[in-house]
């Protein structure tokens, strides 16, 4: 559906797990780090997770932002916890903060998303009978896609406006015919769903 | 065509918002294959075309397509009438062509499978061959406007509105458009202001402050509208 | 192009669905430079404050809703090009959700009271309805921030930094959406018929 996107092509184990299935062992993963109150497990947890990384060949170019943000995290909440309370417990959420977010990154990293729309729309498919249209997620993922890429284009118009006439420091400048014109796109967008039917069956 | 599917029909219609009245007393029976409203901005022909699929409904009178009043069957009229709107890019509602095609059949029930060969024949048949994965934002205008049209065609409706569809459009893409116009089986209701495009149509409505001021063949029309406007 | 009827349901998911776009596009714009200070303003979280004053509570959460759903599912939406899971798992995730209770907020403030305002106290009206959605918004986030410190006055202090650029980003909001409601009357839902 879309180029744009965090996945990281790839072949890896990681890659072929199925979307829902992987999402599952997140969750389960992050619930044991809130279990584990031992440093040296909650270490044992961030090291399976960073494994997941060159087993699922994410190069080092998306690696490192992350690690970088780690980092600062882990020096901040670590250096803040050691302070309030103990080194101990610094470590212990460290940790913890540490393997969920790996976590988290390595699903992101690794799934494509049309499998998540996919598997959402499958795990959402027995609410079908109370009136939930899970199919509609698949569509809001593409309707919206194409307005942040019109809007992209309003954006960069209207800031161009705003250069000629001299005005690019100023946010009302940009904000207000930015959101005018967004508005009045909303507007025409509803006709032109409506158009095509959006509504007439419900 | 023979002209019996999607007989238009306006009986006294009239509308207005609030106090301002935009149109007034239209009685009109379009059987015709190739129809055009003509008008100066704000004259009303725009709300006059949209009547026509229920995007907006008479304030007073009726309207019917195939003896269906859209006021109380929108859902059945919305799926006899196609429309085209004059801005392509708030009618393009997917990321790529082939998407925005396949969203017009998402109720057909169709598997998605079906539904992109189809999106991707349409698209073939229009002159837009090969685009159906390619990102809609990426097209030129002309092509945009296709793309819209495709995506009204491919649920092949008996009359296909267009509100101005080729006023955002440079000449050779506007001639291309309405070429493709006269080759479409549908009913053509076409709102435009380029009255050198109406030469093949059957007939034309002039519209001028909510009130039909002329309904005639092109020629004597078009020569109405410019003595009116002079 | 004058069109007028009540709320459709296509009108609701274009409004909805547009103003999520407007939020992310908020974002992956890059910040706006103010005076002299060389640092770019990165705009988003004004979004969901406009979203509520807007288009009001209603579809102003299901628009942040929607938007958070999207960068949940990998887009790349949020400022910095930041997306996927990991930002809903931080420590400052509370401040992402609070984006659904600023919308809520500012926009059930702004609908309720902006209808039957005067002219000249609608912008005191929209200041105080951001002011509200952006309490609302720190409420959650520094709640969350507590849980993850295990320390309320270290929360609270880690916060502090972003006060004065987020008050004058309620200013912001509250100005533009003033010009903007000026500009194109009657959005909210609940107007019986709108003109424009």
């Amino acid at each position: 559906m879309t180029p744009l996107g965090l996945y990281v092509p790839g072949g890896s184990l990681l890659h072929r797990l199925p979307a829902g299935a992987k999402f599952l062992g997140m969750l389960v993963l992050v619930t044991v780090t809130v279990l584990l109150g031992s440093p040296v497990a909650l270490g044992a947890v961030c090291a399976v997770v960073a494994l997941g990384y060159p087993l699922a060949r994410i190069p080092w170019n998306r690696v490192w932002p992350l690690l970088r943000t780690l980092l600062l995290l882990a020096v901040v909440i670590g250096v803040l916890q050691t302070w309030l309370l103990d080194a101990r417990s610094a470590g212990v959420t460290v940790l913890r903060l540490v393997s969920a977010l790996g976590a988290a990154s390595l699903f992101t990293f690794t799934t494509r998303i049309d499998d998540v729309v996919a598997a959402i729309e499958r795990a959402l498919g027995p609410l079908q009978r109370f009136g939930v249209r899970p199919d509609r997620i698949g569509l809001l993922v593409g309707l919206t896609l194409q307005a942040v890429t019109t809007l992209s284009g309003i954006a960069a118009s209207v800031r161009e406006a705003a250069r000629a006439r001299g005005a690019e420091r100023s946010v009302v400048a940009f904000a207000v015919p930015f959101l005018v014109r967004t508005l009045k796109h909303a507007d025409e967008l509803g006709d032109a769903l409506a158009a095509r039917g959006e509504g007439d069956h419900r | 065509m023979s002209g019996h599917e999607g007989v238009i029909e306006f009986e006294g219609v009239g509308h207005a918002y609030g106090d301002r009245v935009v149109l007034e007393g239209i009685d009109l029976t379009l059987t015709e294959r190739r129809v055009a409203f003509v008008g100066l901005n704000g004259s009303g022909k725009s709300t006059l075309a949209r009547m026509i699929n229920g995007l907006v409904l008479p304030t007073s009178g009726r309207v019917r397509v195939d003896g269906l009043d859209p006021a109380e069957s929108g859902a059945a009229v919305r799926r006899k009438v196609g429309f085209v709107f004059t801005n392509p890019d708030s009618q393009i509602v997917m990321p790529t062509a082939g998407e925005d095609v396949a969203f017009s059949l998402r109720r057909s029930g169709l598997s998605r499978s079906e539904r992109a060969r189809r999106a991707a024949e349409v698209l073939a048949e229009h002159g837009l061959d090969g685009y159906a994965d390619h990102p809609a934002h990426q097209l030129s205008g002309g092509q945009k406007q296709l793309l819209a049209l495709c995506g009204m065609l491919v649920l092949d409706p008996d009359v296909l509105v267009c509100d101005e569809p080729t006023t955002l459009l440079d000449l050779r893409n506007k001639r291309r458009f309405v070429e493709l116009l006269g080759r479409l089986r549908q009913r053509v209701v076409l709102v435009t202001h380029d009255l050198d495009l109406l030469d093949d149509f059957e007939r034309v409505v002039v519209i001028d402050d909510g009130r039909v001021v002329a309904d005639d063949e092109p020629a004597p029309a078009v020569k109405y509208y410019r003595d009116l406007v002079r | 192009m004058p069109a007028s009827r009540s709320a459709s349901p296509a009108a609701d998911l274009a409004t909805t669905v547009v103003l999520a776009a407007f939020i992310a596009v908020l974002g992956i714009f890059p910040g706006i430079y103010v005076g002299g200070s060389g640092v770019p303003i990165v705009l988003q979280n004004m979004g969901p404050l406009i979203a509520g004053a807007m288009i009001g509570a209603r579809r102003g959460v299901a628009s942040v809703v929607l938007l958070l759903v999207l960068v949940a599912i990998g887009l790349p939406l949020l400022s910095g090009g930041r997306g996927g899971l990991a930002p809903f798992a931080g420590p400052s995730s509370g401040f992402l959700f609070g984006w659904i209770l600023s919308a809520l907020v500012t926009g059930l403030i702004a609908q309720r009271a902006l209808g039957s305002a005067r002219p000249g106290s609608r912008f005191l009206i929209l200041l105080l309805a951001a002011f509200a959605g952006l309490v609302a918004d720190y409420v959650l986030g520094i709640g969350w921030l507590t849980v993850y410190l295990g320390d309320f006055r270290a929360a609270l202090v880690g916060s502090l930094v972003f006060v004065p650029g987020d008050l004058v980003k309620v200013v912001v909001t509250a100005l533009v959406a003033t010009v903007v409601h000026r500009a194109l009357p009657g959005r909210f839902a609940a107007s019986p018929a709108r003109t424009r």
